[in-house]
């Protein structure tokens, strides 16, 4: 039973290859299927830790968010059946906060600060020169399933101004003539030569 | 183990995290290597607020102050300054300012700020209790359990005068005394930390600087109102602060400062985090609670309030991070000491985000009562490139603009609500020149249409409303009608919303309106923008008289719309120009020109 969980669970780490696996799960999930994922046994745990606790459901959210980086919908599923919820409550919760993606992010995830010092310092400029660099917009992800860019509220580094992080690590005093470099070291040389 | 030296190094993240930890790897290492650290210790303490020059580094005992440090300088200040006592010069700070002012209190950055909430921010490491000890930690809780009775705390807290930091300035003692007298089984204590100003980033300094404070007052307050249980509401965008806070308490916890019968006294007290998930409405007090309580975060009609029916329906007391951060040296050093420091409604410090087109921007503390002149001039260093001053905003969304001729305000609750701002929690963006107002008052519209929860029509549809107009009006097709519309629907808002989003997501349009009302005339009327934001109202064109045809801006074009030969004079293309402003950035002979 645990092996058995554990394997499936191997099966979610996101690998560099695996872009092609999210498109046919975004098809799959058109025609109403809700994919394969399994909860891994420490999620489990924690579900059933939590289970008895008043307000539980965010905080369950935020622990599943930070192992698949979504929400996948197979997840839901079983987090409404440990936690005996329904599943509507679910995503009522998830759709009403920003924080919670039920898309999968590319590979690298850019987050640009949106924030009013980012803004007045030039932050809209960077996100239109990612789009021109990356050939994607905001909350999209790149073909290849590298990157994909958001726009997030203020990241508390004001005195950065414009901010942006990749995969959490922060990027202060941003220019447009940074991103290039930026892009390279996560792996998109091919971008960048453009 | 006696320490003579020490080396602080700034970790707050708005370094970025791991800068700091490599810094803090690279001065150890050195010390190590250098056989020093017997005496020398390297202790990664909280920001300093001077976030523009980080990474920041200060040696104690004669509090050097080094700025912009990277990892390859700590072999020569280690080896020139803690060995030989000789301080580096081509880092040390008062070098660029060519001033003699070595001293972290001398230098300008500091001299007019007095630290209560940031007392401890930069001077421990966070991640120690015994840190936080050694500089009267805990002290004040100790003294409320054996030395105070409730009605004590609740007289000291009034007579300091201290008010909610979190944006509408409640006195605090108030809000205690109404949760103290319900009767009822369970009571909460809840931190807002859920700071959503964009733009802002005090609260998580605090918490990532000296998130014992915070714990210390918050089992104050359970003490004095009664609870067992607290909760600190945290945004998960702060996982540094998180972190901290999650060491803090569990070292809170060993030492028996926290939990079942704390210090012997027969009181029990606990925390525990819940994270925000990026609601902007979850900041208010009974979205917040709802948001606890696992739901979506809809605010509710008050009354009740929180302090009677909180948290799962049981008397709550909800302050923000900041106010709890006071209390613990209120209750040390007395509300008299705290009430005297202010102006005559508004009491102690308030720390501000000093951000936007300022040359030193960081993390700012000072008294009730200083004006903005000298916190943007004096503490901030004025206006970046040497431009002009337009506006000052305060409050974030919720907030107002105040225009050059209020400069010389002191700054308190009252004298903010007067100019059509408010407080805030501490968001104070500073605007140039090369703001356009109504395109910042459409950013801060856009914000709070977004966050909306949706619940009642006057947000919902008003705001929408409004952002539409503001749309209009920087596409150059506004009337005059339509400032009346802003006007009116503005203060329906403000009137009839259910919560305090609603309530005060018109306040940047209607101050704007009041004292910026030039900006809203050159967009309708003239169809112009004056700062040159709004695209749709500039265009691009070169000055004949003034071009010598070096080509420089054709080469930049990115769309390829300037024509002209080598000498000749050049050309824009206005039909195909897309008005990113290159060539106005790179002619150096001013030929290029907007408007
Ligand atoms: C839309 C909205 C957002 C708010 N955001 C915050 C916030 O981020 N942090 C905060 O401390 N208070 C915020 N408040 C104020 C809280 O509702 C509440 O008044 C405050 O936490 C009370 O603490 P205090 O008395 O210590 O200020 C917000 C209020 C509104 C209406
Ligand atoms: S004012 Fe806005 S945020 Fe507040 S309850 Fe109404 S719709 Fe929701
Ligand atoms: S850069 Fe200036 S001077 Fe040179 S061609 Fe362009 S407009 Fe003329
Ligand atoms: S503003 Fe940009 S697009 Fe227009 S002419 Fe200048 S460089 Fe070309
Ligand atoms: S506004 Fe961008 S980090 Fe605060």
């Amino acid at each position: 039973m645990i092996a058995e969980r554990q394997e499936s669970s191997e099966g979610l780490t996101i690998r560099p290859d695996d872009s092609g696996h999210s498109n046919a799960r975004e098809k799959t999930e058109g025609t109403g299927s809700v994919g394969t994922e399994k909860l891994t046994p420490e999620l489990t745990d924690f579900i059933i830790r939590w289970r008895d606790k008043p307000g539980n459901l965010i905080m369950v959210l935020h622990r599943i968010q930070e192992t698949y980086r979504y929400i996948p919908r197979a997840i839901a599923f079983q987090v409404a059946d440990l936690l005996r919820v329904p599943l509507a409550r679910i995503y009522g919760v998830i759709t009403f906060y920003h924080f919670f993606r039920l898309k999968r992010p590319g590979r690298h995830l850019i987050s640009v600060c949106m924030g009013t010092a980012c803004y007045l310092r030039g932050a809209e400029d960077l996100i239109q020169e990612l789009e021109t660099l990356l050939g994607t917009g905001l909350n999209t992800v790149t073909e290849d399933g590298e990157f994909s860019v958001e726009a997030v509220r203020c990241l508390g580094c004001c005195g950065l101004a414009p901010v942006l992080t990749v995969d959490g690590q922060v990027y202060g005093r941003m220019t447009k003539e940074h991103l290039a470099d930026i892009l390279a070291k996560y792996g998109g040389q091919s971008l960048s030569a453009k | 183990m006696a320490f003579k030296k020490f080396v602080l190094v700034c970790g707050g993240e708005g370094c970025g995290s791991d800068l700091g930890t490599n810094l803090c790897d690279a001065f150890r290492r050195e010390i190590r290597d250098r056989g020093a650290d017997q005496d020398t210790q390297v202790v990664r303490t909280g920001c300093f607020g001077f976030c523009r020059k980080g990474p920041v580094v200060k040696i104690l005992p004669d509090e050097t102050l080094y700025v912009n440090v990277k990892p390859d300088d700590a072999a020569e200040i280690v080896f020139e300054h803690v060995l030989r006592g000789r301080p580096v010069t081509r880092l040390r700070y008062d070098q660029e300012e060519s001033r003699r002012l070595t001293r972290l209190e001398g230098s300008a950055f500091y001299h007019k700020q007095f630290r209560i909430v940031l007392r401890n921010c930069g001077y421990i490491d966070p991640e120690s209790i015994d840190d936080y000890i050694a500089r009267d930690g805990y002290a004040a809780l100790e003294k409320v359990l054996f030395e105070m009775k409730p009605q004590d705390v609740i007289a000291e807290l009034r007579e300091s005068g201290l008010r909610g930091r979190g944006g509408a300035g409640f006195p605090t003692w108030r809000k205690w005394v109404f949760t103290k007298e319900v009767p009822s089984d369970e009571k909460y204590i809840i931190c807002n930390a859920d700071e959503g100003d964009p733009g802002a980033y005090m609260d998580r300094s605090t918490l990532e600087g000296d998130p014992h404070s915070v714990l210390e007052a918050m089992a104050i307050a359970g003490r004095t109102v009664g609870a067992r249980q607290g909760y600190i509401y945290i945004r998960a965008e702060y996982p540094l602060a998180i972190k901290r806070l999650e060491i803090a308490i569990t070292q809170a916890r060993e030492y028996g400062l926290l939990g079942r019968d704390i210090l012997g006294s027969g009181f029990d007290f606990d925390i525990e985090l819940r994270l925000g998930a990026g609601a902007f409405v979850c900041g208010e007090e009974t979205a917040l609670i709802a948001s606890i309580e696992g739901k979506r975060g809809m605010p509710i009609p008050r009354p009740p309030f929180p302090a009677v029916r909180g948290l799962w329906g049981k008397p709550t007391v909800i302050n923000n991070v900041e106010t709890l951060a006071n209390i613990p040296v209120i209750m040390l050093r007395g509300g008299k000491w705290f009430g005297s420091i202010g102006t005559a409604t508004s009491k102690g410090t308030k720390v501000f985000a000093l951000t936007g087109k300022v040359v030193n921007s960081g993390l700012i503390e000072v008294p009730m009562g200083t004006t903005l002149r000298e916190i943007i001039f004096d503490i901030g260093g004025g206006i970046k490139g040497g431009k002009k001053f337009k506006a000052a905003q305060t409050g974030g969304p919720s907030g107002g603009l105040i225009p050059a001729a209020y400069l010389d305000t002191p700054i308190d609750y009252e004298s903010l609500g007067a100019l059509g701002s408010i407080m805030g929690s501490g968001g104070l963006i500073v605007m140039d020149e090369d703001d356009c107002i109504v395109d910042v008052n459409k950013f801060y519209l856009e914000f709070t249409v977004d966050e909306s929860c949706g619940k009642c029509a006057p947000c919902r549809v008003g705001g929408r409303s409004m952002f539409n107009l503001l749309t209009k009006i920087t596409k150059g097709q506004g009337t005059d009608e339509d400032v009346d519309q802003l006007r009116i629907i503005g203060h329906a808002l403000q009137k009839a919303s259910l919560c305090g989003l609603g309530q005060t997501a018109p306040n940047p349009v209607l101050s704007a309106l009041r004292h910026f009302p030039e900006e809203y005339i050159a967009h309708i009327r003239d169809k112009k923008c004056p700062a040159s934001k709004c695209l749709d109202l500039v265009t691009y064109y070169i000055l004949p008289e003034k071009c010598i045809g070096c080509t420089l801006c054709a080469r930049h074009c990115p769309v390829n719309c300037i024509s002209g030969e080598r000498r000749k004079i050049h050309v824009i293309d206005a039909a195909r120009c897309i008005k990113c402003g290159e060539c106005y950035r790179v002619c150096k002979f001013e030929a290029v020109s907007r408007g």
